[in-house]
């Protein structure tokens, strides 16, 4: 289990990471979604005990990174983002280094097998580490992770660099290690955090813009009051139409789609399906509707109009909550 | 600190650089042992062991410059500070890795001893005493290297910085017969590197200059723990 009260790193003036807080239970999966120089890889670095926090509390099971580092830290598998690895040392000699290092006190060989075989990497395992692709060098880098069964897991980025079969090998490992872990892990890949996680904190700027599970985020703000739709018809007129309709909140004319015909985006007032009276505005001046469809909000939308500095409209926040 | 002292003294070798430290530090001591010693047919070392201190604030630079440096050019240094293991434990596995390295370096004086005892009575006391002082100088040596090779990620700037720093230790007495105050001139007598390493090649086993290095030793093991310190607090 880890929680997070109030976490807050400055650098001089700087604030990478602003009053973050949550808890991860045992068996949770936690998506750390946002773009580069978020704060994402800053926060997971003080889980960690890398580098200490400005002010705030992190503890992993109960113990807190400060206080006693090493107990805390023994709980932990770490994959940072650029994994740790000497290049100058084979797969094996380094797993055991890193066996040793953690102190394991499971049997050497059938462990140091076990995790080979899970991150898959007990064909290169007399290789030099300097001589492995990069999918591998990540997939060793995981394995490191891995060594002494730590109930806590913390991967940032842990599929970058990999092809997409082996993003989706590394996706089932996070999966079925989940169960019986606490996991973050960290991405800029949507689909991946959708993939993967129970649950997903957007992070930006330093700050949680959102906190939910990822079906949530990206189902509740699905939206039928905002809709685009194609209209056989003169532009100017179509407009003055679709504004005399009640409700209608704003819309405007897209893209030329076909040769006179334009696509139109409207919102209206929330909570109103607009799609009948259009139908019957059209029908009405003797255009055509050639295509009409519901604005629904991908996790993609969603994460776009946070880290673009937009407020979320109310509705959505409700959404959210 | 087990871990971390075999993988670095197994780096040392994979690196290339224990062959290089090794093969440097024989062929130069194997010269001032023939010149001072072999050629004038004496037994006495003296003249070997004081040419030596130039030798290893050469070649201790070199045994010291890798071990943090490339720790943090290579980002490994995330894996070893988010490890289980306290930064003491990861200091100390560095510094006695290269002092083991070193040890093997300079062991080398007893077999010049067995060499010495085909002709004539070696004075082993003596002998002992002067691989001690050898000891105790790269001891401390090794620390400071240690140390400037936390402050850069480059190794070459690791190195030369050693090598100045190391330079400047040797030179303490000349700076301080430079300097026209009294108690400072007097202070950095006693804190002169080379005039204790001097009475130890003399046959003088000063216990007073052995708790110099030994402190010396410590105190430079203590501020590299404290760069990490501070890193992680910044």
């Amino acid at each position: 289990m880890i929680e997070v009260r109030n976490l807050t790193k400055h650098y001089g003036d700087k604030k990478a990471v602003n009053d973050i807080s949550f808890t991860v239970e045992d068996g949770q999966i936690l998506g750390f979604l946002g773009p580069n120089g978020a704060g994402k890889s800053t926060t997971m670095n003080m889980l960690t005990g890398y580098i200490s926090s400005t002010s705030g509390q992190a503890l992993i099971n109960g113990v807190d990174i400060l206080e006693d580092p090493i107990k805390a830290k023994s709980y932990i598998g770490y994959l940072p983002e650029i994994p740790p690895l000497y290049l100058d040392m084979t797969v094996k000699a380094y797993l055991n280094f890193v066996f040793d290092l953690k102190k394991c006190k499971l049997p050497r060989k059938s462990h140091l097998k076990d995790v080979c075989t899970l991150c898959k990497i007990k064909d290169v395992e007399n290789r030099l580490i300097k001589n492995l692709s990069k999918g591998y060098k990540q997939r060793v880098g995981l394995a490191q992770a891995l060594i002494g069964n730590p109930p806590v897991l913390i991967l940032d980025e842990p599929t970058v660099g990999l092809d997409p079969k082996q993003i989706i090998d590394i996706r089932t490992l996070i999966k079925r290690l989940g169960k019986n872990h606490t996991v973050i892990l960290s991405s800029h890949i949507l689909s991946e955090i959708q993939a993967v996680c129970d649950r997903v904190i957007i992070i930006n700027k330093g700050v949680v813009a959102a906190d939910d599970t990822a079906t949530n985020l990206s189902n509740k703000v699905t939206t039928d009051h905002r809709v685009v739709v194609r209209i056989d018809g003169p532009k100017a007129e179509v407009l003055q139409a679709i504004r005399s309709i009640e409700n209608i909140k704003y819309v405007r004319a897209d893209m030329e789609r076909e040769a006179g015909i334009f696509e139109y985006e409207l919102e209206a007032e929330p909570g109103v399906d607009v799609r009948r009276e259009i139908n019957r505005v059209v029908r009405e001046n003797g255009w055509n509707i050639l295509m009409l469809r519901t604005m629904e909000m991908t996790l993609e939308d969603i994460f776009l109009k946070i880290t673009m500095g937009e407020s979320i409209t109310n509705d959505e926040k409700e959404a959210k909550a | 600190m087990g871990a971390i002292y075999r993988r670095e003294i197994g780096a040392f070798f994979t690196s290339g650089i224990a062959y290089v430290f090794l093969a440097v530090f024989y062929i130069f001591s194997a010269y001032f042992f023939s010149i001072n010693t072999l050629a004038v047919g004496s037994t006495n070392m003296a003249g070997m062991f004081a040419n030596l201190f130039l030798v290893i604030i050469f070649l201790i630079p070199i045994l010291t410059m890798r071990l943090f440096s490339e720790e943090k050019k290579q980002k490994t240094e995330q894996g070893l500070l988010t490890a289980p293991v306290s930064l003491s434990a990861i200091v100390l596995g560095k510094y006695f890795a290269a002092l083991t390295l070193y040890t093997i370096g300079i062991s080398v004086v007893f077999i010049y001893g067995l060499i010495l005892s085909l002709f004539g009575t070696v004075a082993w006391l003596t002998l002992l005493s002067n691989f001690l002082a050898l000891l105790l100088l790269g001891g401390a040596f090794c620390a400071v290297g240690v140390f400037i090779s936390s402050l850069t990620e480059n190794q070459v700037v690791a190195a030369v910085g050693g090598f100045v720093s190391l330079m400047l230790l040797y030179m303490i007495d000349v700076i301080a017969s430079s300097v026209g105050v009294t108690w400072l001139q007097n202070f950095l007598y006693t804190m002169s590197f080379y005039s204790r390493y001097y009475e130890f090649t003399c046959g003088i086993f000063n216990l007073s200059s052995v708790l110099f290095y030994v402190s010396c030793a410590v105190l430079f093991n203590f501020f590299t723990v404290r760069v990490f310190e501070k890193r992680r607090w910044s």
